[in-house]
């Protein structure tokens, strides 16, 4: 809302500086930037009269422009369509700064040359001169602006934009603004006298209002006004609606308009000739019924839009826009003035489905009173006799199915109190709400029956009026304190400190976290995962804003692959990336799981240091971060073969948790690395962290440190190629007294046969009891010896 | 005989002086201290001697011996701080550099969101995670939100592709972290304290300022006795730890369905320091979040008697304070992964 500071000066006494009220108005709830119109930004506009158009030599939409600014002609290239000979306009001389109207951004007007032809100067738009963001054609001025006068002599004011909250309608007004800035101030508002003579036949004798239904529309006023000329409005108005960002069209229409603006309440004005049987008629549009709309676009209705009809057809939608078939033109002498009041959820409904929103159907969404609707009317009815000579009929028409009795809202003081954590005195209550034009009835010691003023429909209940209280006085005056009380109970979530937990972990193994988006492609997701269709299949959103974001991730490897790939395009260092984050998996008729992962690769271009050859990567060290990850979380896991399609064939191993697999660890199939562009072998591991989770929550118990020292026995095995590093460990591991066995080598090559390998192990050997002698540990060695020997075929590697 | 000591003794001292090196020295060790050492020789001869002379010599001897150890033992440490001395002028290029443990970092959002949960925390608020598929009920319907509201058209959302038997489309990802304020007390009684962090997404075409998903942290306190001074002592307390002491901050009116009164708080622009610049938009003031006292539907709602107990709650967008912080100009880049940026951080 575009509030100029000249016609609010109408309503109040403005006691301090612009910038003080503009403060104290934001302060309050509706933050206003100060916009100033004119002053140094129209430097070099000045007001022209247009003096001969001619068609551009070389352009079809060009037109060249003589303009005159009293003292000089000048002419100019200009492609606006809506320019005739004697129009006044705004313009820009070289050297002015102006908003271009397609990029939006100040620039220095300079001299251009325009499909061949020199332009010197400008003919603006609103857009251009910064008062709105319409660029549709130039800003016509009414003809009494003075030839060669800088426009800001004529137009200049300072503009308050004010940003509306959902809850203020009384905002988009200037008398709720009014108010609100006089109770802000100490001032009284000043409202308009509101009189005018009406004459013959009294309205309801000559047109019917029916209000069919009467959920979507509490209230319905008219007034008729009979011999209206049509004409342009004066001067003062059409200042007043430019400096708001609305285009002069004609008194009677600007009259409907600057209601609006005065009084927050829209009005439509319906050419009472075009009304069929001088009868409207407020019901919904019955299915598939069409309207052309003062836009003149044709719409098509359903049954759930509220339409204003007369007794034939639809010639408004209520509380939107009207219908062409019924609008006010030049020839128009009689008017019905509608001023009404809509149900907001209905306007919404019907202005979103129709994708047109209006300045009316942003006020009625907002729930304006239904109080509103005759004092606007009158307003509007009085203009249409002083502006546009019309004569008003006696009374007005004032349909109200929807009254309600409105009760005071409660206030006790304990309960202002009791929310502000801070006492005022009872006087500066009531002198506060008095200020904001609210009825304040004292019901008991303490306790008061509080009325809004007709703008407010936002105060319904006690805390409502503390609000408005605490805004007015200011939250500068609310004290502070820190919460009392009995702390509660603390339930943390072991979620949370064990993904913290994990994350410093994998950091700390050189990885780097990133974030990705949670929205992904089903081929984004299949292009990681190596398989199609996805399953399970995953969440699909109705109104994705790009196809790349239409389905929710159910893996975390997708954005970790196209991190590292756009990495490697400026590194060729090793990179480690981690994310930890959620995946979504669908559930029937409920919300999807959303387990929490752990995902990391890395590429396999190991860093390179002085002076150590750059070491290399491989799916042991990707194992190795598994493992380093598990062990520091004292959960014990086993490495099964696995088939994930995203990865290498028998280069992945499975994670397994007691029987369950919770993760996988390997190498990046070559097909998903070529997908990437991927050269290197880059290497994954991924786990689920909320099944992790159940395995961590105990705790080990300390085990006593065994004084007695240990045997250490070497030996290297030459075993076939298939035995596991697995089955000979666990051989080994059954014996008494093996304390430890630690594989330190293997060996395949020259001095092993073919098809075989050798490993090397480091035996500890200890007891509890006593300190092992030789040949006790000889014995179990043999014994392990043998039990290879027999078991896998093991020998001694000479 | 005491001649042939002193002789011994001016020798060996002569000679000692000259040594530079150990292997000599063990030489002169030999020479003059060991077993076949011309001070034993002399002493052998002893038992020859008439007693009173023996006592003389064999007393003179001694104190020979005993000054030859000292000598050598100040020797020894003058030759082992030499060596030490010359070993360290071996010396190494210290500039060099270290090798360094690979070094991973946690993403600038994980960072700002510990560090708030902490503060947080610390002042008794309990931390707790929600889901980010969430019923319209609870993003909106519970919160104040009907489905005609204007605010809705504030928080653009994504919608689930999910239809109930009634042919309604209640599922969306939610648009803040206030949905857990409705799942929070639904389940807990007061008195609670509560935080929330996580991710929150919203129907919007990317740009510098834009993007589809993002994190905010949700807090809320609910007693018997909560008033807004609480909420303002609270904030500005985080307020004070977080942006530093000398940081003002401000409490304006403004609106949220779910609260009531509601507030915005503002801390001081930390480039222009008040006077208005281009990041504040000339107020000199920063947004930084939304709070208030929780509207007495919301409570009712989920079975709390407004007239017994009190609350406040507030939201805060988490990307906006590291892009103030470190002066981040572009909000993609915290999800562009690109790691010439995160490793700033």
């Amino acid at each position: 809302m575009k509030v100029p500071v000249k016609w609010l000066k109408e309503y109040i006494d403005i006691t301090v500086s612009l910038k003080e009220l503009a403060e104290r108005l934001t302060m309050a709830g509706t933050e206003v930037s100060v916009l100033s119109l004119g002053g140094e930004s129209w430097d070099g506009v000045v007001i022209g009269c247009v003096e001969e158009i001619e068609p551009h030599p070389n352009a079809d939409r060009l037109r060249l422009v003589t303009v005159d600014t009293a003292d000089e002609k000048h002419k100019v290239v200009c492609g606006a369509p809506n320019l005739t000979i004697g129009d006044k306009i705004a313009f820009a001389t070289l050297g002015a700064e102006l908003t271009d109207g397609h990029s939006g951004k100040k620039a220095v007007l300079k001299e251009a040359k325009i499909r061949g032809v020199v332009s010197c100067g400008m003919v603006c738009s609103e857009m251009e001169l910064g008062i709105s963001q319409s660029h549709e054609g130039i800003l016509v001025l009414p003809p009494e602006a003075p030839l060669g006068r800088p426009l800001a002599d004529f137009l200049g004011d300072t503009v308050f934009d004010l940003e509306i909250t959902p809850n203020r309608p009384d905002m988009l007004s200037m008398l709720g603004v009014a108010i609100e800035a006089a109770a802000l101030t100490g001032q009284k508002v000043k409202m308009p006298k509101v009189c005018y003579e009406e004459t013959g036949t009294a309205i309801a004798e000559q047109v019917l209002v029916e209000i069919a239904d009467k959920d979507l529309c509490p209230r319905y006023c008219a007034s008729l006004v009979h011999n209206i000329k049509v004409g342009e409005s004066p001067d003062w108005l059409k200042q007043r609606l430019i400096a708001c960002g609305m285009r002069p069209i004609s008194n009677i229409v600007d009259i409907t308009n600057y209601v609006m603006l005065e009084y927050g309440q829209p009005m439509h004005g319906f050419d009472l000739e075009r009304l069929k049987d001088k009868k409207i008629i407020v019901r919904r549009a019955r299915a598939g019924e069409v309207i052309t709309t003062l836009d003149d676009i044709e719409r098509k209705l359903d049954d759930k839009t509220l339409v204003i009809a007369d007794s034939q057809k639809a010639v408004a939608i209520a509380g939107v826009m009207g219908g062409a078939n019924s609008e006010m033109n030049e020839n128009t002498t009689s008017i019905l003035l509608e001023s009404a009041n809509f149900n907001p959820a209905s306007i919404h409904f019907t202005s979103h489905g129709l994708k047109l929103v209006s300045e009316a159907s942003m006020r009625f969404e907002r729930a304006i009173r239904p109080d509103l609707t005759v004092p606007a009317l009158k307003r509007a009815t009085q203009l249409m006799v002083e502006l546009a000579g019309g004569e008003a009929a006696e009374g007005i028409i004032d349909v109200y199915p929807g009254k309600k009795d409105i009760k005071p809202v409660q206030l006790r003081l304990g309960e202002a109190k009791r929310l502000l954590g801070v006492e005022f005195s009872p006087q500066q209550i009531e002198e506060t709400l008095q200020s904001l034009g609210f009825g304040v009835k004292k019901v008991k010691d303490g306790e008061y029956g509080v009325t809004p003023s007709d703008w407010r429909s936002d105060i319904n209940i006690e805390a409502d009026v503390v609000e408005e209280i605490a805004r007015i006085i200011g939250y500068d005056k609310i004290p502070m304190s820190l919460i009392g009380g009995a702390l509660q109970q603390q339930n943390p979530e072991p979620m949370l400190a064990f993904k913290s937990g994990v994350r410093n972990i994998i950091a700390g193994y050189g990885f780097q976290e990133i974030i990705g988006f949670s929205l992904a492609s089903t081929e984004a997701m299949e292009k990681v995962l190596n398989v199609a269709p996805l399953k399970p299949a995953p969440v699909h959103l109705l109104n994705a804003m790009t196809a790349e974001h239409e389905y929710l991730r159910t893996t975390l490897r997708s954005n970790l692959l196209t991190a590292l790939a756009e990495n490697l395009k400026h590194e060729d260092a090793a990179i480690k990336l981690f994310e930890q984050g959620r995946v979504y998996l669908p559930r029937l008729n409920d919300l999807p799981e959303e387990p929490e992962m752990l995902c990391g690769i890395m590429s396999s271009e190991a860093e390179k240091s002085w002076p150590n050859a750059p070491q290399v990567f491989d799916f042991f060290s990707a194992k190795g971060i598994v493992e380093g990850l598990l062990s520091q979380l004292d959960i014990e896991a086993d490495y099964a073969e696995s088939n994930d399609a995203g990865l290498c064939p028998g280069k992945q191993a499975a994670v397994i948790i007691d029987g369950r697999g919770i993760g996988v660890v390997g190498e990046i199939s070559p097909q998903v690395a070529a997908a990437f562009e991927l050269k290197k072998g880059v290497y994954l591991f991924e786990l689920d962290l909320t099944q992790l989770l159940s395995h961590t929550l105990g705790h080990g118990v300390y085990r006593k440190i065994n004084r007695f020292p240990s045997v250490m026995r070497d030996i290297a095995l030459v075993v076939d190629d298939k035995t596991s590093h697995r089955q000979l460990l666990d051989a080994m591991k059954g014996f008494p007294l093996v304390e430890k066995v630690t594989l330190f080598d293997v060996y395949s090559g020259k001095q092993v046969p073919e098809g075989k390998k050798s490993l090397a192990y480091r035996i500890s050997y200890q007891s509890a009891k006593d300190t092992l002698t030789d040949k006790e540990v000889d014995k179990i060695q043999q014994k392990i010896l043998n039990k290879l020997s027999g078991k896998f075929g093991a020998t001694l590697r000479a | 005989m005491l001649q042939q000591l002193q002789e011994i003794k001016e020798k060996a001292l002569a000679e000692l002086s000259a040594i530079g090196g150990v292997k000599e020295l063990e030489a002169w060790r030999i020479c003059y201290m060991g077993k076949k050492s011309r001070l034993n020789e002399v002493l052998r001869g002893l038992s020859a001697l008439p007693i009173e002379e023996r006592k003389a010599v064999g007393a003179a001897s001694n104190k020979l011996k005993l000054e030859l150890e000292e000598k050598l033992a100040q020797k020894e440490a003058i030759i082992g701080r030499q060596s030490l001395q010359s070993k360290q002028q071996e010396c190494l290029d210290i500039t060099l550099p270290g090798r360094r443990p690979p070094m991973g970092r946690l993403h600038p959002v994980t960072q700002v969101v510990s560090e708030l949960c902490g503060i947080f925390a610390s002042m008794g608020f309990q931390v707790l995670e929600g889901p980010e598929v969430e019923w319209d009920y609870y993003n909106f319907e519970a919160l104040n939100i009907p489905a005609e509201h204007p605010a809705r058209d504030t928080m653009a959302t994504l919608w689930v592709d999910y239809q109930n038997k009634k042919g309604e489309r209640p599922m969306l990802m939610r648009t803040h972290t206030s949905p857990m304020q409705i799942r929070v007390m639904e389940n807990q009684k007061p008195p609670m304290r509560v935080v929330v962090p996580g991710k929150v997404y919203r129907y919007e075409a990317i740009d510098a300022t834009h993007i589809p998903m993002f994190h905010q942290i949700e807090g809320f306190a609910i007693d018997t006795d909560i008033t807004m001074a609480d909420l303002k002592g609270t904030l500005y307390e985080f307020a004070r730890r977080f942006f530093g002491r000398d940081r003002k901050a401000r409490f304006r009116c403004d609106y949220f369905p779910f609260v009531e009164p509601g507030v915005e708080m503002a801390i001081e622009c930390a480039v222009c320091k008040g006077s208005g610049c281009r990041l504040c938009s000339n107020s000199g003031w920063i947004e930084i979040l939304g709070a208030g006292m929780v509207h007495p539907r919301v409570l009712e709602r989920v079975g709390i008697d407004p007239s017994e107990h009190s609350g406040f709650a507030f939201g805060m967008g988490i990307e906006r304070i590291p892009m103030l912080r470190y002066g981040i100009d572009d909000i993609r880049l915290f999800y562009g992964s690109d790691l010439r940026f995160l490793r700033q951080f």
